[in-house]
Order: structure tokens, then C-alpha cells, then sequence
């Protein structure tokens, strides 16, 4: 006997109690928790959402989409950043001529992608009441480790139609098929002391970029 | 204190020497302090934490009734997104199927993200027998690992340690396993984070096998889910080559959409944040984005005598957040070392004995390991009844009975050293059950009164009980001879006796106290 087959005997021994016409879908679960904890419109979501993220020590910009590429300059130039990577849907002009656009390159080696300075992305969905972002490999996010060796990620975020209130309404949107990397701020630990330290292994700085056409002025 | 559980003494005995460490008090006391406060800050931010926990726990209570359905329709899942899944019954196969994979990568080094059921298995020496280093990448782990020590916290493994002490390892022994620490590192956590950043990125870079558990399996979608905070899980799951991942068979969850039940209580309840800062979610292998051989490895050990076990089976609903353990006065003092297992705390108190079996002294002591006084099940975002389980396995101990062992119905006799407790309440029964002799015994105690010591130096078994307890001192003069001194010979017999206290009771009532 396999020890498959041994595992699901001792299962099924285990389970004499449960009775016959039980079956998995007819095992209540009450879902009357809530889908999302307030009701907000589009601004307050958006607020609620930069709030959350800076309190998790991310650095959060907003503009109007005709200020992204002079936002994205001016965010790379303050770090000194001269290598950014750049998944392929990520348009052309978000970068700055003077900037060298590495792209998304499955067979870089790590280390040379441990050379680059800095990382632009999109995002599939943001989530408001938690402060976080989710990236799935879409065109413009590209491959997972691309947003995590690297020690700077430019994180873009469209205002409104990426972000969600809640968890629940975030899953719904979202492809389980596909690699996710849920993140909410820079990397931390509580390791020591149950104090909280930003910045281990993951970029030690998020730069959060909420660009609304409701900010064009 | 060196890296392994095996041989270690029960529960009182190891409390007695970890309860006088005054550092490890200290320690203990400010980081769980700390963490209860914050906790319940973000647990109050939703208005329906009620609500996600009945939900949290029904979905885990639907999962095991049906463990089987979902493991195989787990399996399938995983399979058809092009992942390999093995199954172990216990430690030993798991670290052989492990090892064998590692083996046959040609590799003779991993890199771990934390993971309770590794640690539950002793997997890294087993990896060390058949010449495979696994470095720990989990900041607290490399604490644990190069300190030759063992985790303490479910979620902060180093939670004894402060932060003098964790620089003087990383000074000391950084260097023997890879990239040495600065010389003049001081005591601060950014640089000591930074310190272990240098060290682990090293090891990251080169990685060609990485190895995980999980904190959810999706058996809908075959996806699996690790939550953490540094990054080095993200590392370890997109860097190598070769993942693998060995994980409880109680991890899985019915749905996708049932994370969001979980995900929102995990967080707040574990590190009382609205969110972690990372969570990695990976359905078998993806072309060209991470690793291109993925193995699942289900574990048993224990686990499917647990859910034979209708009382102690919730125990198997725990998504391990460690607020029990962070609200636990028995925990905050005596340390999590003194619990014998990769699971200390209340959690570990009912989930080792259930696992392991209540045949050594250290696990027959678990379910004592508690004042029963049920902040576990208030903080617990699963609504497990520890208390309830403890008092159950308690009895177990004391009892004896029947329980499911490697799967087989097997009746086990009541715990060594508990038969002395057995005696003295059969001999209190009989005693109560003849009262000429409960009078003699009691008169005799009176008598005795000058001579009884302070503490009943019991031998053996009994010890652990007496020693912890100061003796009553007997009255001068037992309640039975007082009536029949005041009340005359006639005054035993029932009627009277109940008329007597009738009038004194409502006197007393009467009166102003």
C-alpha cells in the first residue's frame, strides 16, 4: 500500500463520526462577515489607500496621468538611480532618456539583477483598508523577482479602477492561476524584541505612485 | 540548550529552572506585552472580527470533517498545474522524500523559509546526515540557528533573546556559515537586520533549491500561500531552481475565495498588522517566473490521530498566529523552550500531546501546562477551545482510554506517575464514604498539629505537586469534634443538624458584616 493510500485510510478511519449524507458542501459556514468595512467613494478610497500604505512606511506620490513620467524622473534622480528594470508594459515614456531600461530577462542571473538600482512597476489591484498592493505577473509587473531584489520599487497605481475597499473584493478580482505577490509596504521584521524594522531582504524602499485623472488641475 | 527536542525533561521541571531565568523573564514579558497591545488595536479595526472567526473556524471544521475529499482534490490541482505530490506518514518518510529531492539535484545546500513543520520533523538535520547545509533565512531562525538553539515563539523563534545577545551570535558566529558580521556591529535591530540582509543575500543569489511549508493549500486551485514580513520567503520561492514545500494536510482550505477569511484574520492576530508585508501565492510551476520543479510533500505525523479525536480534532483548525501564546501567563513565564516541541505555548499544550502521544513524561506533563483560565480561546481567530481540549487530554493522562495511534485504535493505560493521583482520590472516596474513620484521621491530624511541616515532601511522582504547594494547617480542632463538643453527642443525626444551620445562617445574614 502506498503511503497515500495509508494517509487517506487514516482519514477516512478518523472521520466514523461525520455522518453519512454530510457532504463537504452541505458543512455550514456562516459568511456574514462583511465585504468591505465602510463605504467610501472613489476619493475617499483612494485617500484611505495612501493613508494606509505610508503608515506602513511606504512613500507615497500622487499625480495626474500627464505627471507620471516627470514624477518617475524626479523619484529616480533623488535616489541617484541610474539602472531602472522595467517589464515590457510598462510604456516607453514613463522613463527618462538618461535612465538605462533593463528589461525583464528570465536568464539574468540574480546577481546581475542585484546590480540594478531600481524597479518600475504596475500593479493588478490595490487594496484600501489594508495598504496593499498586488502584483500577478501581468504585462506591466513581469516576472516575481524582479520587484524583490532590487532595493527600490516604483510601484504605479491607477486611481480609480485598480483599487478595490476590501481582502474579499480584492480575491474576487484576481486569478488564483497566476503568481501573486500581495504587498503592504517595505519589508519588515519584528524579529527583535517584537519591535518592527522596515527593510530586510525586500526593497527597503516602496515608492507608491496613485495617479488619478481627478488630480489633473 | 542545543538544537534538539529529544530527551528533554517534562513541562514543571523544565519550567522551575526557566521561570527563575530573570533575563529570559524579562525578555518574555516586555515582547508579549508589547504584541497583546498592538493585537487587539488591529483586531477592534473590524467591526466583524466575530463574524471572520465563526466563519475562519466553520471552513476549518468543513475542511476536516471532509480532509479526505479536499486532499485529493488538492492534489489533482497541484498536479495538473505541473507540480509533484508526495505523501509522507510521518517524520521520517517526509525527511527521506525530502532529502531525496535534494539529493538528486546534485546540491548540497538549500535555503529555508521558516517553517513550523520542518521544524516540527527535524528536517535540517536530517539534511546534515546525508551532507546537506540548510541555512535558515527567517531573521529569527538565523538567530536559533547560529546560537545552536532552539525557536521558543511560533512567530518570533528568538523571542528569548535580546538585543545584546543576538549581536554577540551574530559576532561570534556569522562568520563560521557564509558572510561575517561587522566587527563593530552594535546592538541596534536596523543594523542587526542589515547584518543578517549581508549575510542571507549571499545565499539567496546562489540558491538552487529552496525549501518551504505553507501557511494555506487551496485545494480548488492547488494554490499554495506563505505569509511573512522580511522577504526571505519571496526569496526562497522565486530564486531556485527546485522549491519544496512540506506542509500539514490540515492546511488546506475548500476555496480560493476562502482566504479572505483568513487573510484578514492571520495578519492582525499574528503580528497585529492590517497586513503582512508580503504574501507569496504560487499553483504548481509557471514558465520562466520562478522555480521550474515544484514538490508538495504532505505531511501526516500525528495529525490523522488528532482528528480521530472529536474533542482534541479542532485543535487541527490552528493557522498558527501565536496569540495564544502571547496571552498566556503560563507562557509569558515560564518560555516557550519548557513545552518540549516546535509548538510551545496553549496551542502546543494540546496539539504535542495529540500528535506525540501522551507516552513520555514531557508530553503527559502538556496538558497541565495551563491555568486553565481561557484567554487562549478569546484571542484565538479560529475559536479553538483550548481549555476544553486540555481538561479532555487531562483526563486522557489520568484515564487512559482509547485513541487512534499511526492510525490504529489502540487503548493506552493512564500516564506513568499519575497513579498516585488515581490512589489518593480512590483512597478520598473511600475515606468520605466512612465517616468513623475520616473522624479518627482528622483527630489525629489535629493532634499532630505541631509536627505537620509546612510542605508534604511526597516521594516520587507526588513530588511535583507538593513541592509547588504549601500544606493546610490543620485546625486545633476538626468541625465534626466542634459540633459534637457544642451541640452534644445527639446533634450528628441529620434532621436536626440541618435545622441548626438553618437558624445560624439566616443570624448571620441578619447581622451587619
Amino acid at each position: 500500500m502506498s503511503s497515500r493510500d495509508i494517509v487517506l485510510g487514516r482519514i477516512r478511519r478518523a472521520l466514523t463520526d461525520v455522518p453519512r449524507e454530510e457532504t463537504p458542501e452541505n458543512s455550514p459556514v456562516p459568511r456574514d462577515y462583511w465585504d468591505t468595512h465602510a463605504r467610501r467613494s472613489d476619493a475617499q478610497r483612494l485617500d484611505l489607500l495612501a493613508e494606509n500604505l505610508a503608515d506602513y512606511r511606504a512613500l507615497v506620490h500622487r499625480c495626474p496621468p500627464s505627471g507620471l513620467p516627470a514624477l518617475i524622473a524626479e523619484l529616480l534622480a533623488a535616489r541617484g538611480a541610474r539602472s531602472v528594470v522595467a517589464p515590457p508594459g510598462i510604456p516607453a515614456d514613463w522613463l527618462p532618456d538618461e535612465i538605462e531600461r533593463v528589461a525583464d530577462d528570465p536568464s539574468m542571473p540574480p546577481r546581475e539583477l542585484d546590480a540594478l538600482d531600481s524597479v518600475l512597476t504596475g500593479c493588478a489591484v490595490a487594496v484600501a483598508e489594508t495598504g496593499t498592493i498586488v502584483l500577478d505577473a501581468g504585462a506591466d509587473q513581469g516576472r516575481r523577482r524582479i520587484s524583490l531584489v532590487p532595493d527600490h520599487h516604483i510601484c504605479v497605481v491607477r486611481a480609480p479602477e485598480q483599487i478595490v475597499d476590501s481582502v474579499p473584493q480584492a480575491l474576487a478580482r484576481l486569478d488564483p492561476s497566476r503568481p501573486q505577490t500581495w504587498i503592504s509596504g517595505p519589508s519588515a521584521t519584528s524579529d527583535i524584541e517584537l519591535d518592527r524594522v522596515e527593510g530586510v531582504h525586500g526593497p527597503r524602499t516602496l515608492e507608491v505612485v496613485l495617479v488619478s485623472a481627478a488630480d489633473e488641475g | 540548550m542545543s538544537g534538539t527536542y529529544l530527551g528533554m525533561p517534562s513541562f514543571p521541571t523544565a519550567a522551575a529552572a526557566s521561570t527563575r531565568d530573570m533575563r529570559l523573564r524579562g525578555n518574555l514579558r516586555h515582547a508579549t506585552h508589547t504584541i497583546r497591545a498592538k493585537r487587539e488595536q488591529a483586531v477592534a479595526e473590524l467591526g466583524d472580527w466575530q463574524e471572520l472567526r465563526a466563519a475562519g473556524a466553520a471552513l476549518k471544521e468543513r475542511t476536516l470533517r471532509h480532509l479526505d475529499h479536499y486532499l485529493e482534490q488538492l492534489e489533482d490541482a497541484v498536479t495538473a498545474a505541473g507540480g509533484h505530490v508526495h505523501w509522507a506518514q510521518d517524520a521520517a518518510e517526509a525527511n527521506r522524500i525530502v532529502t531525496d529531492l535534494v539529493l538528486r539535484t546534485g546540491e548540497s545546500e538549500v535555503v529555508k523559509v521558516k517553517s513550523m513543520a520542518t521544524q516540527e520533523i527535524g528536517l535540517n538535520d536530517a539534511l546534515a546526515r546525508a551532507g546537506i547545509s540548510a541555512h535558515e533565512t527567517d531573521l529569527a531562525e538565523l538567530i536559533v540557528q547560529l546560537g545552536d538553539d532552539l525557536p521558543s515563539h511560533i512567530l518570533v523563534p528568538a523571542i528569548h533573546r535580546n538585543r545584546d545577545e543576538i549581536r554577540d551570535i551574530f559576532r561570534s558566529k556569522m562568520g563560521d556559515r557564509g558572510r561575517a558580521a561587522p566587527k563593530n556591529l552594535s546592538d541596534d535591530p536596523r543594523e542587526l537586520a542589515e547584518a543578517a540582509r549581508l549575510h542571507l543575500r549571499e545565499k539567496f543569489l546562489n540558491a538552487k533549491v529552496g525549501v518551504s511549508g505553507a501557511n494555506f493549500m487551496v485545494a480548488e486551485t492547488g494554490t499554495l500561500v506563505v505569509v511573512e514580513s522580511e522577504g526571505n520567503g519571496r526569496m526562497c520561492l522565486t530564486l531556485p531552481e527546485t522549491l519544496i514545500s512540506v506542509v500539514g494536510i490540515e492546511k488546506v482550505v475548500p476555496t480560493w475565495q476562502d482566504l479572505e477569511v483568513f487573510l484578514q484574520t492571520l495578519p492582525r492576530s499574528s503580528t497585529a498588522e492590517r497586513m503582512n508585508p508580503y504574501t507569496s501565492t504560487w499553483t504548481g510551476t509557471t514558465d520562466e517566473d520562478g522555480p521550474s520543479d515544484f514538490h508538495l510533500v504532505l505531511l501526516d505525523n500525528g495529525r490523522t490521530d488528532a482528528l480521530a479525536d472529536t474533542v482534541g480534532r479542532q485543535a487541527l483548525r490552528c493557522i498558527r498566529c501565536s496569540a495564544c501564546l502571547n496571552v498566556c501567563p503560563v507562557y509569558e513565564r515560564a518560555g516557550g523552550h519548557a513545552y518540549g516541541s516546535a509548538y510551545p505555548g496553549p496551542i502546543g499544550a494540546i496539539l504535542t500531546p495529540q500528535l506525540r502521544g501522551v507516552g513520555s513524561e514531557l508530553d503527559a506533563s502538556l496538558p497541565y501546562a495551563s491555568s486553565l483560565c481561557g484567554a487562549c480561546y478569546e484571542v484565538c481567530p479560529v475559536a479553538i477551545d483550548i481549555p476544553e481540549v486540555l481538561v479532555h487530554l487531562r483526563e486522557r493522562v489520568v484515564e487512559g482510554g482509547t485513541v487512534s495511534v499511526r492510525g490504529r485504535r489502540t487503548t493506552v493505560k493512564p500516564a506513568k506517575g499519575h497513579a498516585a493521583e488515581r490512589a489518593a482520590m480512590r483512597a478520598a472516596r473511600w475515606t468520605f464514604e466512612h465517616p468513623r474513620a475520616l473522624r479518627a484521621g482528622m483527630r489525629m491530624a489535629s493532634h499532630a498539629r505541631r509536627l505537620t511541616p509546612r510542605r508534604l515532601p511526597l516521594p516520587g511522582a507526588g513530588r511535583a505537586w507538593s513541592d509547588s504547594r504549601d500544606l493546610p494547617r490543620p485546625a486545633p480542632e476538626s468541625f465534626r469534634d466542634w459540633w459534637r463538643r457544642t451541640r452534644g453527642p445527639d446533634a450528628g443525626s441529620a434532621d436536626s443538624g440541618k435545622a441548626e444551620v438553618r437558624e445560624r445562617g439566616e443570624r448571620r445574614d441578619g447581622g451587619a458584616r
